[in-house]
């Protein structure tokens, strides 16, 4: 049932994490180094579990009605914590000074008001959808990079599976061979889960609200960390297990496909502005980036990391310096093969009445399209097996061309 | 399931080990007919009793221990001969080192081995787990075969665990664990403790949950397993032959928890002369050694060279000398008096109603007690026939055994390896059959509710998510488990959570799981 548990004992004090990698699970390719370019494509996906606010990642400071939607926590292009201008329009959050870089060589671009097919806004079916593929939410048992692995050609694999870590990602199951690594320190319950067991103690279970909170104070004191220090881990953490993604990809016989998750992006309350929950955790996210550019040494040339979330969040920021489910977001792509510096957007405005649902950043570009693009560039995957098979009864929704080198 | 979603919880959380997920229909069958589901299991007395394949007899698990000490010390003699300069010899790599074997003290002592591990063989210890910059995994290094004893009690492990997880609701595996509890063992006092430990509980405790307390009592006294932990096996009658010739005599451990522990309680009316005078007369109570020469190895036997003769005064009352039978009337007096009534029934309401007994019902169980001889099965019904029982609210928090169960069952899965219960009781303080002391493992919620305590059962909740939340929908097995009367903040909570395996942390760790 809990196998996991052994682990727990090797940090039985340890510190809390505010977000975190819960797995990085590969699979392992058919060697098909395409011969006549030389190139050894590799592909990354991210996913950002609990909606990322694409608004604070990536801001749209030229939009007139930004500043006001999102208040208190609104980026500004001047101030103490700049954020970075990507074009006269768009601005990093200044967080992410790796992403920047990699943007200013050309190799990291942005996708702006993406979102899957999923219009409701529920964690568990938004995921889903994302993962599986699939236009709408259901229980499916493989997800689109599984299935995109099946329509690989098939030559000699490269390494035979071996331990399965913790969990395989929806998006990486199905039918195709996958093997896991997870490293050492397993999440723990992290701050923002213990957080709403506090809240739910709070309103049914006052005992166990107060023996709860002087537990997580104990392990706080324990762990000779202050808060800032145990959001410093969290941000390690994502560092962590990028790092030894990028070493296991980067070898010659190691898995060309690798599918991550980091969570804690749900941020309804106090999601901060420039500094704060959410600019801690871009920050463990563009550490990550580092980590996959230089862990990956020469095959970062043939690589693409896909930054990927279920939906994004209202633009109006809440009554609780955070903003709720909402539609559409920002989608990352960056790495050598990633034809970059440039923001893609079709943007459809913060007007009242051009919010989705007089609510949310409007949708204008469907995720599958970006993703059966990188794909087809990558892997050299048909519009026909990417209609069918990878993304079903999505022939409607064309790959957007020209996203890789 | 509007018909009585919350007489389902108390039927399932307060008797038993909780809702099953998958097809089960547990909650709503219990809601249907909440006493009767609960009774059920009642009528079915059999169904206490656990054989398992491979399961064995305390004579037998003693005999293999002894089988196994012999061959450590072999090993060691030989090892010792092949190279005399060398510093103390390794035992073989498969076998814990033999500790010192006490051969002074008499026949009986001869075979106890060593009184007290270092430390128990699944204390926890260090996984190994991989680096973060290491290559994937190769097969870890094959871990040390276990021995005998190991072997043993994780399969005595893994059959209680697999039976509560799939028994229908679980009242008589809570009445095994309380009953357990009451007259606990610890399998850290010594090697045979930790083989018998799981069949002490299946030989004393299970024929008798539904039974007679007087038996019960009788089973647990005369079992091996008790007279080791306790040392009874080492009490000599002062005047008795053996005692005479060794110049040793009483061990009034065993005597003085009967009473303390067992059945009086204390402040049950006894004094030490009465302490001493039990420990007289339960002189010879023991176990046959590895020669065999009182019986067969392994087994109970009464050693009348142990025993001190003639008559013994006990709580006012003078007991002939005769012999096995001296110790029989003492205990079958102990069971049926009022302090053990009062005893029994307080701890009973107590775990499972509400860490402050109702009195009435206290009073109307001991009366049953008393009106019965101790019937055990009247007192279980009663308890479930009781108004306070299902009125009390669920204030009670899970043991970490029971939440480790309950979880088990929510998720339907069941445990085909006892590892990660151990080390998650262990995690917990709940060592399972290793309690700190022969009081047992406290019955309270405070015990339970210590922040440190609560902060690890959710990072075991979340690692059960990290692990399993991918693949279920947490909703649904809320419905499995509270339905309606889960609360609506519960629910918010759990539909709100950012991603599934939060939300079944959430779920494991809702109030609605942990209270009973």
């Amino acid at each position: 049932m809990i196998d996991c548990v052994e682990n727990r004992l090797l940090t039985s004090r340890r510190s809390l994490l505010l977000g975190g990698a819960s797995f990085a699970a590969w699979a392992y390719l058919p060697k098909f180094a395409h011969a006549a370019d030389g190139r050894d494509p590799r592909l990354i996906v991210v996913i950002l579990r609990g909606a990322l606010d694409g608004l604070s990642t990536v801001a749209p400071i030229g939009d007139p009605d930004y500043a006001g939607l999102h208040g208190s926590i609104a980026l500004t292009a001047d101030g103490p914590h700049p954020a970075i201008m990507l074009d006269s329009f768009f601005a990093l959050h200044p967080a992410m000074p790796e992403f920047a870089r990699i943007y200013r060589d050309g190799h990291a671009a942005v996708i702006h008001a993406v979102a899957t097919p999923y219009r409701d806004r529920s964690h568990f079916d938004g995921q889903d959808v994302l993962e599986s593929g699939y236009a709408g939410p259901g229980r499916v048992q493989s997800g689109w990079l599984n299935r995109a692995l099946e329509a690989l050609p098939r030559g000699e694999r490269v390494s035979s599976g071996l331990a399965v870590g913790p969990t395989t990602p929806l998006v990486l199951r199905g039918n195709a061979p996958t093997v896991g690594w997870a490293p050492v320190a397993l999440p723990q319950a992290d701050d923002d889960t213990a957080m709403r067991l506090v809240e739910l103690y709070r309103h049914r279970d006052p005992a166990l609200a107060m023996a709860l909170s002087q537990g997580l104070q104990l392990d706080k004191l324990a762990a000779g960390d202050d808060m800032k220090a145990t959001r410093g881990n969290a941000v390690a953490q994502m560092r962590q297990v990028a790092r030894g993604a990028a070493k296991l990809m980067a070898a010659d016989d190691g898995p060309r496909i690798a599918a991550l998750a980091f969570d804690g992006w749900d941020t309804h309350a106090n999601e901060g502005g420039p500094v704060g929950r959410l600019a801690f955790l871009l920050g463990g996210l563009d550490g990550a980036l580092a980590e996959f550019e230089s862990g990956l040494g020469n095959r970062w040339r043939d690589t693409v990391v896909v930054v990927a979330t279920e939906f994004g969040r209202t633009a109006r920021i809440n009554g609780t310096d955070g903003t709720d489910h909402g539609t559409a977001t920002v989608a990352l792509l960056a790495g050598g093969a990633v034809k970059g510096g440039r923001v893609i957007s079709d943007w459809p405005g913060l007007k009242l009445a051009n919010l989705y649902e007089g609510r949310d950043l409007k949708p204008t570009t469907d995720l599958r399209s970006v993703i059966k693009g990188v794909l087809q560039d990558q892997f050299g995957l048909s519009d026909r097996v990417l209609a069918e098979t990878v993304f079903p009864d999505s022939a409607a929704v064309k790959p957007v061309k020209g996203l890789v080198v | 399931m509007a018909r009585d979603s919350q007489a389902a919880l108390i039927a399932l959380n307060r008797f038993g080990f909780g809702a099953r997920g998958g097809a089960s229909g547990d909650l709503i069958n219990a809601a249907s007919d909440p006493r009767g589901f609960v009774k059920a299991e009642l009528a079915r007395p059999n169904g206490v009793l656990l054989e398992a394949p491979g399961l064995q007899s305390t004579p037998q698990l003693g005999q293999a221990v002894f089988a196994y000490q012999d061959q450590v010390k072999q090993a060691r003699e030989a090892a010792k001969a092949a190279a005399p300069a060398e510093t103390p010899a390794q035992p073989p790599a498969d076998q814990k080192p033999a500790l010192r074997r006490n051969l002074s003290l008499n026949a009986a002592a001869e075979i106890t081995g060593q009184m007290a591990d270092a430390k128990p063989a699944d204390a926890p210890v260090r996984p190994e787990t991989m680096q973060p910059n290491a290559a994937p995994p190769a097969a870890k290094p094959a871990p040390q075969p276990l021995n005998v004893i190991q072997k043993t009690f994780r399969a005595e492990v893994l059959a209680r665990l697999q039976r509560a997880t799939l028994v229908d609701c679980g009242l008589t595996e809570r009445l095994v664990v309380f009953w357990s509890n009451h007259f606990c063992i610890s399998a850290s006092k010594g090697e045979l403790a930790r083989i018998w430990a799981g069949a002490f509980e299946r030989e004393a405790i299970r024929p008798h949950v539904l039974g007679r307390f007087a038996d019960m009592l009788r089973a647990v006294e005369q079992h091996p397993a008790m007279l080791f932990f306790l040392d009874n096996q080492q009490s000599l009658g002062p005047d008795s032959r053996a005692g005479q010739n060794r110049k040793r005599g009483l061990n009034e451990n065993l005597a003085r928890e009967i009473m303390e522990l067992h059945t009086l309680g204390v402040g049950g009316g006894y004094t030490q002369g009465d302490v001493t005078s039990l420990a007289r007369i339960i002189t010879g109570w023991t176990f046959a050694g590895r020669q065999g020469q009182l019986g067969v190895p392994g087994s109970f036997v009464f050693n009348v060279n142990a025993h001190q003769p003639g008559p013994q005064v006990l709580l006012g009352k003078t007991y002939e000398a005769t012999g096995l039978a001296q110790g029989e009337a003492a205990l079958a007096d102990l069971a049926r008096h009022p302090s053990t009534a009062n005893f029994i029934a307080t701890k009973f309401v107590r775990h499972f109603v509400a860490d402050d007994p109702p009195p009435a019902l206290v009073a109307r169980l001991r009366d049953v007690f008393v009106r019965t001889d101790g019937d055990l099965k009247a007192m279980a019904t009663t308890l479930v026939d009781s108004d306070e029982a299902w009125r009390a609210p669920l204030t009670k928090l899970r043991s970490p055994y029971d939440f480790l169960v309950a979880s088990g069952r929510l998720l339907a899965r069941v445990p085909d390896d006892p590892g990660v219960y151990l080390n998650s009781l262990n995690l917990l303080g709940q060592p399972l059959w290793s309690p700190p002391g022969p009081n047992g493992f406290p019955d309270t919620s405070a015990a339970w509710a210590a922040p440190e305590g609560i902060k690890l059962r959710l990072d075991i909740a979340a690692q059960i998510g990290a692990r399993l939340g991918n693949n279920i929908d947490p909703l649904d097995l809320l419905e499995f488990a509270a339905a309606d009367a889960a609360s609506i903040e519960t629910r918010r909570t759990i539909e709100r959570a950012e991603s599934r395996p939060q939300a079944l942390a959430l779920l494991l760790m809702s109030p609605e799981m942990q209270r009973r």
